[in-house]
């Protein structure tokens, strides 16, 4: 079952074609990874598929529901998380949840009992109380993406969600990225990490705007030939004509 | 509903924990009336002033009493000759002498008048002009106790006459005016850079993709600073007229009404300013060089209107306070009714509309 589908979906802004007749689908539990240099125009397609941005054409069906026309839909059946980890500092971990929880319309019953449930799994239950600008990166990071997906969302999107973190923690996170998947939430995620790349079950690599590699990561090794992720990724990123930003 | 109360709750967290925003929003206001109030007066009490009089009659004598049994002259020296009359400004910390003429009195019945001067430092016009004006006020009111009941003979001071403020109080020309920059700090200057805050940690972004509608967004980030305003502007009021004795002559009702559409004016500004603005800085920039410095300057809180050139006055016509500020005194000071001031009140309601349909269209814009 696809739970995102996009046909020939393109953005331009004037005459510069960010995203260019781009079509995939993505099914249902599946870790997709949305691969591209800087500039190569992921965000763009994101923020499509986000109901951030309407599409100049084409069509894009997310989580059953059309993103011309059903952008509120879309928002209240998917989690964002964004590369900057955006909480806010000024309040306590627990204040944090019950906002996101509020905002997406999670019961008020539910969330005490689910606050702790959340933070027991994390270890955390003895920041409940700590401010968020007192907490290491890497937490803030677990605590993003655990807000990101308080409201059991269909479909969650991850923007670059392991910048700036150590190798351990970026484990520890895409630990819980399986975990989420497991639950049946399908992972939609943006990286520069190619190691990362191997972690997904299948990737699409995009290029000056359009996707020219989509398979699973064993898949495209052996198309091109390559050892690693990483090698499949330059062999394509040299054809670029943009310069990344 | 829900999500809007979770909202606002956040909104005032952020509020309650930044101590310099606690400090901005509630100990500034109050410290801006206690000084402008009191401090940084243009009001002068307690001037020492010296006198030379070669006539020493009893019309000198009852002039220099008089004087000095006002609340804003101390009777220093009595000078001996001219040549001390500078170093009286010089090595000392005079503000004002007086110089009578000789045979002060019998000149004062004759034709040509009794020569009396006020000398003050000139290297301070405003507190200069000051001094000259309450002192010569001063004189003209002795002159005419003196002539109570008989034809008006002497002649010694020209008669100034204040209109609305007849003692000169400074804080009544001034509340309004603190009225004016308190709130557009607070609507204008903290709205703009909350709201670019959340642009510039990236959570604004995950707001926008959350099922919060923008305008929802935007309102319960307003709310707050609207509540606030309301806060100062009653402590503002409260201070005014307790510690400071400035009247409300007019109605208490008009004067909130304009109160609260000047607030809608600087919230649609803050509000404006956060859609061109993508760091707080910026924001912090725009409001406080693009209103804060206006608002002081060519609002007429502080200078007079009248007195500056004609582009500057051209200027100052676009400048939300100005308005605010005149239907104030309107209100407050001179007790006039709704009438008097309706063409502020229609400018400002204009302006705000204005600025309110041009920042929600830039919003939508950026969410394109």
């Amino acid at each position: 079952m696809n739970i995102i589908e996009a046909l020939d979906l393109t953005k331009k802004f004037g005459t510069f074609t960010a995203v260019d007749h781009i079509s995939f689908d993505v099914q249902k539990g599946e870790i997709f990874g949305f691969l591209g240099a800087n500039g190569a125009g992921k965000t763009t397609a994101m923020r499509m598929l986000t109901g951030l941005s309407k599409p100049t054409s084409g069509k894009g069906v997310v989580a059953g529901f059309d993103i011309n026309t059903q952008a509120e839909q879309i928002k209240k059946n998917i989690g964002y998380m964004s590369q900057k980890f955006a909480l806010y500092e000024d309040l306590k971990v627990w204040e944090n949840i019950r906002l996101y929880a509020g905002i997406y319309g999670v019961p008020k019953k539910e969330i005490e009992p689910r606050t702790m449930a959340l933070l027991q799994q994390l270890g955390f239950e003895k920041e409940k109380d700590t401010m968020v600008k007192s907490l290491p990166l890497g937490w803030k990071q677990k605590l993003a993406f655990s807000v990101a997906i308080f409201h059991e969302p269909k479909i969650v999107f991850l923007d670059e969600p392991t910048g700036g973190v150590d190798p351990a923690a970026r484990r520890n996170f895409w630990e819980m990225i399986y975990e989420a998947a497991d639950r049946g939430i399908t992972v939609f995620v943006t990286t520069h990490y190619m190691d990362e790349a191997e972690y997904c079950n299948r990737v699409s690599i995009m290029v000056d705007g359009r996707i020219d590699a989509l398979d699973t990561p064993n898949n495209l090794k052996q198309q091109f030939g390559a050892k690693s992720m990483d090698d499949v990724f330059h062999h394509l990123a040299r054809k670029s004509t943009r310069n990344g930003d | 509903m829900k999500q809007f109360a979770a909202f606002v709750q956040k909104e005032f967290y952020h509020i309650l924990r930044d101590h310099w925003t606690m400090i901005i929003l509630l100990v500034l206001p109050i410290l801006m009336v206690i000084l402008f109030g009191y401090g940084i007066s243009t009001e002068v009490k307690n001037t020492r002033f010296a006198v030379l009089d070669p006539s020493r009659d009893v019309l000198t004598q009852g002039i220099v009493n008089k004087l000095a049994n006002s609340e804003y002259f101390i009777l220093g020296d009595y000078l001996t000759s001219n040549d001390e009359v500078e170093t009286c400004f010089t090595h000392s910390d005079y503000g004002l002498v007086l110089v009578f003429g000789s045979r002060f009195a019998e000149q004062a019945m004759e034709p040509g008048g009794a020569q009396i001067q006020l000398i003050a430092d000139g290297s301070d016009p405003n507190t200069a002009s000051i001094l000259t004006t309450y002192a010569s006020s001063l004189i003209t009111s002795y002159q005419q106790e003196m002539m109570k009941g008989e034809t008006p003979k002497m002649m010694i001071a020209p008669e100034v006459k204040l209109l609305y403020n007849p003692s000169m109080k400074n804080s009544f020309n001034t509340v309004p005016g603190i009225m004016g920059v308190i709130i557009i700090l607070i609507c204008a200057l903290m709205t703009s850079v909350s709201l670019t805050r959340e642009k510039e940690h990236g959570t604004m972004e995950v707001l926008l993709v959350s099922p919060m509608r923008p305008m929802l967004i935007i309102f319960s980030k307003v709310i707050p600073y609207f509540c606030i305003s309301l806060v100062n502007l009653a402590t503002i009021l409260l201070l005014a007229h307790f510690m400071l004795g400035v009247p409300i002559v007019g109605s208490f009702g008009l004067v909130v009404l304009i109160s609260l559409i000047y607030i809608f004016v600087s919230l649609a500004l803050g509000l404006f300013i956060s859609t061109v603005a993508e760091k707080q800085i910026v924001a912090l920039l725009i409001s406080g060089a693009g209103l804060m410095l206006p608002v002081v300057y060519l609002s007429g809180m502080m200078f007079p209107l009248e007195s500056m050139p004609v582009a500057l006055q051209w200027v100052a016509n676009i400048i939300p306070a100005k308005w605010f500020i005149i239907a104030m005194r309107n209100v407050m000071i001179k007790g006039l009714g709704f009438m008097s001031v309706i063409k502020e009140i229609a400018i400002l309601t204009l302006m705000g509309t204005i600025i309110i349909i041009a920042s929600l269209k830039r919003f939508k814009i950026r969410l394109e």
